[in-house]
């Protein structure tokens, strides 16, 4: 059965840290980072990364629109 | 930075991309306040200008409000209106290039509140525009007043004890007021809080566009939004407090589509 | 082409002459005594012809910021009104001078304060002249005599306000909207094709195109250097109008010992009072300003050499009179003589005010 496995890039810069990817995702793959950008936010950034599925949610939610999602079937 | 895996590395390549920054949406960091729901919308206009090809043909009008600067963030045509004024302008562009897609982007206190008159008599004339409509029943720009939207109860600094009805008056549901005019083809009222509710509200704004070429009258896309700041509450906070107080006022769903 | 002489009334003008001057559009609000402005508009239907698009619209409110854009679209456009709902119009008026926005504005004054009177009147030139809405900013201001005038302004006003991208207006009153004379129309010129407008205002919001970045319409600019540097910008616009675009008539002044200053109707009476007045062995002469804004300065100054006493003739309670006290910057004695409320002088009134100033 395929497996499907996904990852996303977060744009640090452009995060304000607002949470509401971390809250959205099904997942729980997102977590604030305890460092700051250069503006002071506490920036998301993949915390489980193995459990992303590339299902975009966290992206649709970002009101800064910081959020890449890549996904790939895996064939095991 | 966290280290990324191999694994991780397999996957971010080009071909597995599902999900970027759309391309209208420009570089230029937003101003709004984390979480705001104003960014979300600028995504999903620039998702649909990027989708429907439409880039060269549309003209977005900004208000007086959060949103006053839009046209910093939108790689498209903008004019910013006087406060409550942009149905003004957006009916003469769109009379006189009836051939673009002409959309106001606008919040609570200037559609509803100082720009009713120019809101009610586009609406009226059907004219062929599309007005995004932000209510977060809030003045955010100017720091956290009563908005003619501002549900009962709910404090503001300018109703600190809450909004009492007999010293303001109701909240004003302006967007049921738009769906008797017969002027008016499509009005919806959507949120974009959860991702489902995004994707509703991309739909609604679509066909919103695509109906403003039709010539059968006027679209409104009301997003019930949070304005965390304002609020003084968590961006998710202010998600949860939105559904469980402002959504019984405001509901959700399609008004009108004809 | 053969000249066509016609007889209509000074607001039928504008509307005739906005339509063959490729106006693309009009957006007015009813008030008495423009109202004509708008019914001939309606009742030639340019929309069927030159594709003129003609509006009534909810208020004057609405009027103006439709006003802003269609001209932020590189549009021709225009409104009209009269003094009550020309002042519902400043704010709109201060957003596009703001914008560097092209635009005509016709105010057919009444009486006022308030609601006034809807009898004819001069009232609102501080309002035109100094500026009217808020904020650093002028406007060219033609003040037409004639019905012909009308016209003629409604093309001028138009070139005017495209040449510098500010807003002109025509500043008539209830006297030259209302009274019929023969004119001689403008020729009809066609309006300009989206084509011609992307090429003469790159500026222009008609949809952003491939090889520019995004055309933007405001006036707001929140960096404090920035908003300065616009201002002064602004500055040395109009500083180029008052040196290039100063209009005046003179009338009987190469012998003149006192000088009528009057404007629009009143330089009509007042013409016939120089007449009255010679006839009467007193050397009186007329200078009519045609541009209000920019006043005709240094040409008062000139004048000063030679003639010691000006008389402001006005209907009004005493405006004009500053600028002409600020023109002869006390090398002459500046009377003023004015009627209210509606009130239209007589030649003879007038006359009578100056004998009684130079006995």
């Amino acid at each position: 059965m395929a497996k499907i496995k996904g990852a996303v890039v977060v744009d640090t810069e452009r995060c304000k840290g607002c949470n509401l990817c971390v809250v959205a995702c099904p997942t729980n793959v997102l977590a604030l980072a305890t460092q700051v950008n250069s503006k002071g936010y506490n920036y998301s950034y993949m915390e489980q990364e193995n459990a992303c599925v590339g299902c975009s949610t966290c992206a649709f939610v970002c009101p800064d629109a910081c959020i890449t999602v890549y996904k790939v079937k895996l064939d095991k | 930075m966290s280290q990324t895996n191999s694994s991780i590395n397999e996957i971010i390549k080009p071909e597995n991309l599902v999900y970027k920054k759309p391309s209208v949406l420009n570089d230029n960091p937003m101003h709004y306040c984390p979480g705001c729901s104003h960014g979300v919308v600028h995504k999903l206009l620039a998702e649909i200008i990027g989708e429907m090809d439409i880039q060269e043909d549309v003209i977005g009008i900004a208000p007086v409000g959060c949103a006053v600067f839009a046209y910093k963030y939108l790689d498209i045509d903008f004019q910013q209106a006087a406060h409550g004024r942009a149905p003004a302008l957006a009916t003469a562009i769109k009379r006189l290039m009836p051939e673009k897609y002409v959309f106001t982007y606008q919040g609570d206190g200037d559609l509803a509140a100082i720009g009713t008159s120019e809101t009610i008599h586009a609406c009226n004339r059907g004219e062929n525009i599309v007005i995004i409509y932000i209510n977060n029943g809030i003045y955010g720009m100017t720091g956290g007043q009563m908005a003619p939207t501002t549900i009962e109860g709910m404090k503001s600094s300018t109703c600190p004890f809450g909004r009492d009805i007999s010293l303001n008056g109701y909240p004003l549901n302006i967007t049921d007021l738009l769906v008797r005019l017969e002027g008016t083809r499509y009005v919806t009222r959507q949120s974009v809080h959860t991702s489902a509710a995004v994707r509703k509200t991309k739909k609604a704004i679509q066909k919103a566009f695509v109906y403003s070429m039709e010539g059968k009258g006027t679209s409104i896309v009301e997003i019930v939004s949070t304005c965390n700041s304002g609020w003084k509450m968590t961006p998710e906070g202010a998600n949860d407090w939105m559904v469980e107080n402002m959504f019984p006022v405001y509901s959700i769903g399609d008004l009108k589509d004809i | 082409m053969s000249e066509e002489i016609e007889l209509m009334k000074g607001n039928e003008a504008i509307a005739q002459a906005a339509i063959r001057c490729g106006c693309d559009g009009y957006f007015g609000y009813p008030i008495t005594p423009q109202s004509e402005i708008l019914e001939t508009l309606m009742a030639e239907q340019p929309w069927k012809t030159t594709g003129m698009v003609v509006m009534q619209v909810e208020s004057e409110i609405a009027a103006i910021n439709m006003v802003y854009g269609g001209a932020g679209c590189g549009k021709k456009v225009m409104t009209s009104s009269s003094s009550p709902g020309i002042s519902l119009k400043q704010e709109g008026i201060s957003y596009i001078a703001g914008a560097e926005l092209p635009c005509l504005v016709v105010n057919v004054m009444r009486g006022g304060p308030g609601l006034g009177t809807i009898q004819p009147s001069q009232s609102d030139y501080f309002q035109a002249v100094k500026g009217g809405g808020h904020g650093d900013y002028n406007m060219i201001v033609l003040a037409p005599a004639s019905v012909q005038e009308m016209a003629d302004f409604t093309v001028l006003g138009f070139d005017l306000a495209f040449n510098y991208l500010n807003p002109v207006m025509i500043l008539a009153d209830g006297v030259i909207g209302q009274m019929m004379e023969k004119i001689v129309l403008p020729p009809f010129s066609p309006r300009k094709t989206a084509e011609e407008i992307k090429k003469l205002y790159p500026w222009a919001t008609y949809g952003k195109s491939k090889d520019r970045k995004p055309n933007v319409i405001s006036s707001l600019e929140i960096d404090s250097v920035e908003m300065e540097q616009r201002n002064l910008k602004f500055q040395r616009k109009f500083q180029l109008m008052e040196e290039n675009e100063i209009r005046y008539e003179e009338f009987e002044t190469t012998d003149a010992e006192y000088i009528l200053v009057a404007f629009g109707s009143t330089a009509r009476i007042c013409q016939k009072s120089v007449e009255i007045a010679r006839e009467q062995g007193i050397k009186l002469g007329l200078i009519r300003p045609i541009t209000l804004w920019p006043f005709p300065t240094p040409i008062l100054y000139q004048y000063t050499s030679k003639v010691k006493h000006f008389f402001s003739i006005e209907m009004n309670a005493g405006q004009m009179v500053e600028d002409i006290r600020l023109a002869v910057n006390g090398k002459a004695k500046v009377d003023f003589y004015g009627r209210l409320g509606g009130i239209v002088p007589s030649p003879i009134e007038v006359v009578e005010f100056v004998k009684s100033k130079i006995a």
